[in-house]
């Protein structure tokens, strides 16, 4: 049977958020009891979570995630990953054995730091290189899969309920100021871990809710800038867009927001504001990136998440906070999960992006 | 006036030498066809009215009448075509959107016709069909995937709730608006003889009909007319219209023309109201979604009916049924892309969707590659016109087939392809009370009755000759179908070998 | 009757009520979805944040939430009460055809989204707040009321209110000349038989809701109604 990358697999979800403004950090164990009221929305076939701030004493080094099928593609990345980096720890990701996972590949983590001579033998920055490494190895290395590549931040995905993955992966042992979470609903049986989401490549992450008509626009346009659409999946191609519009044209998030969930004709022509004109001219410059079909979705950042609903409001998100921390989900039953006491609930409109950022050097 | 473009596409021909202007003709169209001339005491034609359905011709007493294609032609092009010029002066005319009625009539690759069956020669016997035990009987619905034994030992032999077929053929849905009560009248009662089911479609149930809720499949449409809690438990089953396949991705639309009197009453909606079915269910927008649908309706029901989910045969099949097989549905209905309809936007029914045999082929593989083809049935329907259709579909992986056009020819239609003007002579597309009462429910049910019995005849001899006596056996059996006249790439989608192999 | 939805999974909790007529009280409610789906001899009243497709099918019964409601409220609704001290989702009252839905906070996208109406059966949308894009869309039958009495600031609908619309009414409170209503319907000012038909409404929205009645009884009204029953009438040509 093929799998996902080799076949498009579309599928629904349920998904969610927390972040500290303060940059407290909190544990795992909070993000995976929001998704037992949104047990539904799932269905066996894939769970994830993203935590940003987790690894401070590494936080100068990029913490790649990695599946392997065996300990033979183990031994062929690591001679790759050796040639372009420094291995400063190298270790397996503590899993707690559970009878509702199974099927369980090498699961390990490297925190590495790109090496100078490569960088300026190649003229890259390092981001440039590290999502280089990342595209390569899933691309070409038979066998073994880069899930998370960010710095102090990691994803943890599974297939199985989400609430069995955040067990799985012991996430009450990892503290961060923010999490995300997601349940998947796959249209068969992926069978396979990478599939799984959060999706993540350098600091970004997505998790998401729906199925995107657009995508084969949308991926044809983002891959002419070196990027391989190797999952099929709607949540890569969105994270391909973030980085490529947010990385590397320096977009603002607000206008990342204005692109991909663009607002209508109608309601631009019916202003004659500067937000507008600029509005109205990033969706001239960048049609091939509006993502029309249902979706919502939450961007994981470093020191912060952006929401963001499809411009119909095809899915469902709610919002909500309690002094210093802030809810995101697709039902208010998963954020009264998380907090019992959470406030100020409130439905962004759809193509309104609700970005909450930490206060500037709490993380 | 304007030049009216477009030549009238048949003749009305009449032998003057038969003619007895006995006025039947005159009373039975009507489109308005037949006109008396009092001062020449002669019938005349007034042929751009005329559809070609054929009820003059059939009730002329001395056979006076004939209706044949216009010689009148346009010169010829290989390029456009003479619909295509005529559709173009029908749009530069009017602004509308082209409106058609029934199946895709365009020659696009039937693969029925493509398969050709198997039968046993030497190495193992044929068997005679109308002596010895030959079965048909089918159940649809959600098998368990795990045996379970009470604390005594014996097996729990609890089961999701199931339809029974005596013949896997059914109904397919056709809603009360868009065809005549005398119509659902005949499908309902030949069904209860047959021991199958029909299809309400998305038009409610009339009252009457509720003694027939024993072999009656209610369905719950975007449009949600005529549903209510009498309405979902009066069903042997659920059926959830996500798509037809004459119309993939948009809603129906009957005009408040046809929305009266019982029809009003059925639908719940006031009359002369359009009733617009939107595109999209609006609580499904994801397939997490449906389950929530689904999962109401068995709550409204208490999980005492099976839930169909009916899509249309679309690029992404494989992947839609098999999303819906784990939405806890407990049948997959697929409509394919030759599937009929009262009315449609013509490019919609010509451009959309994919044939039906390709779509059963590759879900019932993906489902079977997943390990989770017992957990649903597959039912499928979408232009299945005789018994070996029935035969291949079945072979090809489905549990039953649906049957619309094929019932609805039976009684009577010419497939003139008009339902949507709402005047069918035949009684059977209209809501006017003087052609509906055209339409005997008895003598419809007969022909039902009769279609159905003849078909299952022909199964059970084409299931002898395979050596097949029971039909459980020929679900899937891909050995016992070869193919024609077809490229690699088609056979392998089917998954069948080319006869000869 | 009490019953404690702590940790219960949606089928359990529903079977539970299913058994019980009469009166209901959920406590510690969250997330479960089609509580009362299709019932009709019933008072059920629910602490906390019931799941999705809430009353869906609903034939009679009367839900009172104290807390918000999420989506698909009333889905296909028949007839009894829904009432929500606090906020909806989104598709709230879809293809309803009988009774009431009083919300005293806001509601998402398409509330009242194909709602239809038939004879003595009049469904009935109270909002208390504001209501998301797609208000009362193919509305068929059924009247929409929107007081506008939230407090954030934002407008009292969002965009393309009524596409679609052939049948039934909606009341805003206000004068609503910045919302942009599709050309097939007609906007004006209620006149006092247009209030009359929603006293009784208003009357109870309320009541429900500890509000006096005075507050905006003097206030304008808009109403919208469709022009024609037949929008889409001149859109084809049979081919």
């Amino acid at each position: 049977m093929q799998r996902e990358g080799q076949v498009r697999i579309p599928s629904g979800c349920a998904i969610s958020a927390m972040i500290s403004t303060t940059g407290a950090r909190m544990t795992g164990e909070t993000i995976v009891k929001s998704m037992i009221p949104m047990h539904d929305r799932s269905n066996g076939l894939g769970g994830g979570f993203a935590g940003y701030g987790i690894y401070p004493e590494y936080r100068e080094f990029y913490a790649l995630h990695v599946f392997f099928d065996d300990p033979s593609a183990q031994y062929e990345c690591e001679k790759y990953l050796k040639e372009g980096y420094e291995i400063v720890k190298s270790e397996s990701i503590p899993i707690r054995k559970i009878p509702e996972i199974t099927d369980v590949p090498i699961i390990w983590r490297y925190f590495v730091a790109p090496l100078a001579s490569v960088l300026s033998r190649l003229q890259l920055d390092e981001h440039e290189f590290v999502a280089r490494t990342v595209t390569k190895i899933n691309s070409q290395f038979r066998g073994a899969y880069v899930f998370s590549s960010g710095k102090n931040m990691g994803a943890f995905k599974a297939v199985g309920f989400p609430e069995d993955v955040g067990r799985f992966y012991r996430l009450e042992e990892y503290a961060g100021y923010s999490w995300t979470a997601h349940g998947r609903y796959p249209t068969n049986t992926p069978g396979w871990w990478g599939g799984a989401h959060p999706f993540a490549l350098l600091d970004y992450s997505v998790v998401h809710n729906g199925e995107i008509s657009s995508y084969d626009a949308n991926r044809r346009f983002i891959e002419m800038f070196g990027y391989r659409c190797t999952l099929q999946t709607d949540t890569e191609v969105i994270a391909y867009i973030a980085d490529y519009l947010l990385r590397r044209q320096g977009l603002t998030l607000e206008e990342l927001a204005s692109v991909i969930a663009a607002p209508f004709w109608s309601e631009l022509d019916a202003s004659e504001s500067v937000e507008s004109s600029s509005r109205a001219y990033l969706r001239k410059v960048f049609p091939s990136l509006l993502l029309t079909g249902p979706f919502s979705i939450v961007l994981g950042f470093t020191g912060g998440v952006m929401a963001l609903n499809d411009r119909l409001k095809l899915r469902s998100m709610v919002t909500a906070s309690n002094r210093d921390v802030h809810y995101i989900a697709s039902e208010e039953a998963a954020i009264r999960a998380m907090d019992p006491d959470a406030r100020n609930v409130y439905s962004p409109a759809g193509g309104e992006p609700v970005i909450i950022k930490v206060e500037e050097g709490a993380y | 006036m304007a030049i009216n473009y477009i030549y009238p596409e048949f003749d009305v021909i009449r032998d003057p030498n038969r003619c007895i202007t006995c006025r039947i003709c005159e009373r039975e169209c009507s489109n308005g066809v037949h006109i008396y001339d009092a001062d020449r005491k002669t019938l005349r034609a007034d042929e751009t009215k005329c559809v070609d359905c054929q009820r003059c011709v059939a009730t002329c007493p001395t056979r006076a009448l004939k209706i044949v294609k216009n010689t009148c032609a346009l010169r010829e092009n290989e390029n456009w075509h003479e619909n295509s010029i005529k559709e173009i002066f029908k749009q530069a005319s009017s602004g509308g959107v082209l409106l058609s009625s029934m199946g895709a009539p365009n020659p696009l690759a039937v693969y029925w016709e493509r398969i050709l069956l198997n039968a046993s020669q030497v190495t193992n016997p044929s068997i005679d069909p109308l002596r010895e035990p030959m079965e048909t009987r089918v159940f649809l619905g959600r098998k368990p995937s795990k045996i379970t034994r009470r604390p005594d030992g014996t097996l729990d032999t609890t089961l999701a709730p199931q339809l029974e077929l005596e013949t896997p053929i059914m109904f397919s849905a056709m809603s009360y608006g868009s065809i005549s009560y005398n119509a659902h009248a005949s499908l309902a009662r030949a069904a209860q003889e047959l021991g199958i089911f029909y299809n309400t479609g998305e038009g409610g149930l009339h009252e009457d009909f509720y003694q027939y809720g024993a072999h009656t499949i209610v369905q719950v449409a975007s449009g949600r007319f005529g549903v209510h809690e009498d309405y979902l438990n009066a069903g042997a089953a659920i059926e959830i219209k996500m798509g037809q396949g004459a119309k993939p991705g948009i809603g129906g639309h009957l005009p408040g023309a046809k929305i009266v009197g019982d029809v009003s009453k059925t639908r719940m909606i006031p009359e002369g109201s359009d009733a617009i079915s939107p595109a999209p269910h609006h609580d499904v927008y994801s397939i997490e979604d449906l389950r929530q649908l689904v999962f109401s309706l068995k709550e409204a029901t208490r999980y005492q009916k099976p839930v169909i989910v009916k899509v249309a045969a679309v690029h992404n099949i494989a992947a839609i049924a098999s999303g819906i097989a784990r939405s806890g549905a407990d049948i997959i209905a697929i409509d394919g892309y030759r599937g009929g309809t009262g009315a449609a936007p013509t490019r919609i029914r010509d451009n959309v969707g994919i044939p039906i045999e390709l779509a059963l082929a590759s879900v019932d593989k993906r489902l079977r590659d997943e390990g989770i083809r017992n957990d649903v049935s597959l039912v499928v329907g979408g232009s299945v016109r005789n018994a070996a259709d029935v035969v291949k579909a079945i072979a090809l992986g489905a549990d039953a087939c649906y049957i619309a056009t094929a019932a609805l020819i039976a009684l009577g239609c010419h497939l003139c392809r008009t339902c949507q003007t709402g005047r069918c002579n035949w009684g059977i597309a209209t809501q006017r009370a003087e052609l509906v009462k055209r339409l005997d429910p008895d003598e419809g049910r007969r022909r039902l009755v009769n279609l159905l019995t003849a078909w299952r005849y022909e199964i059970m001899e084409i299931m002898g000759g395979m050596g097949i006596n029971s039909i459980e056996t020929l679900r899937g059996n891909r050995s016992m179908l070869r193919g024609v006249n077809m490229t690699s790439k088609e056979l392998e989608i089917l998954g069948i070998a080319h006869a000869g192999e | 009757m009490r019953i404690d939805a702590k940790g219960k999974l949606f089928d359990a909790l529903n079977a539970e009520i299913s058994e019980h007529n009469g009166e209901l009280e959920i406590d510690n409610c969250l997330g479960q979805r089609f509580i009362a789906a299709g019932a009709s001899a019933k008072q059920v009243v629910i602490n906390g944040v019931p799941g999705n497709a809430l009353g869906a099918y609903l034939a009679g019964a009367t839900i009172e939430v104290n807390g918000n409601a999420q989506d698909a409220v009333g889905d296909t609704m028949n007839a009894g009460k829904i009432v929500v001290r606090g906020n909806v989702g989104d598709a709230v009252g879809y293809a309803m055809r009988g009774g009431a839905i009083y919300i005293s906070g806001n509601a998402g996208y398409r509330a009242g989204i194909h709602m239809k109406e038939y004879r003595e059966k009049k469904p009935v949308i109270v909002i208390g707040g504001r209501a998301g894009s797609f208000l009362g869309e193919y509305q068929a039958g059924g009247i929409i009321i929107v007081l506008g009495l939230h407090k954030d600031g934002k407008p009292i609908l969002g965009n393309f209110p009524c596409a679609g619309m052939h049948g039934g009414k909606i009341f805003l409170r206000g004068d609503a000349q910045r919302v942009v209503f599709p050309r097939q319907t007609t906007r004006r000012a209620a006149s006092p038989s247009d209030m009359y038909e929603i006293s009784s409404y208003l009357a109870e929205f309320c009541d429900l809701f500890k509000i006096n009645v005075r507050e905006f009884s003097r206030d304008d009204f808009t109403v919208v109604v469709p022009n024609s029953s037949n929008p889409y009438k001149q859109m084809y040509v049979a081919n």
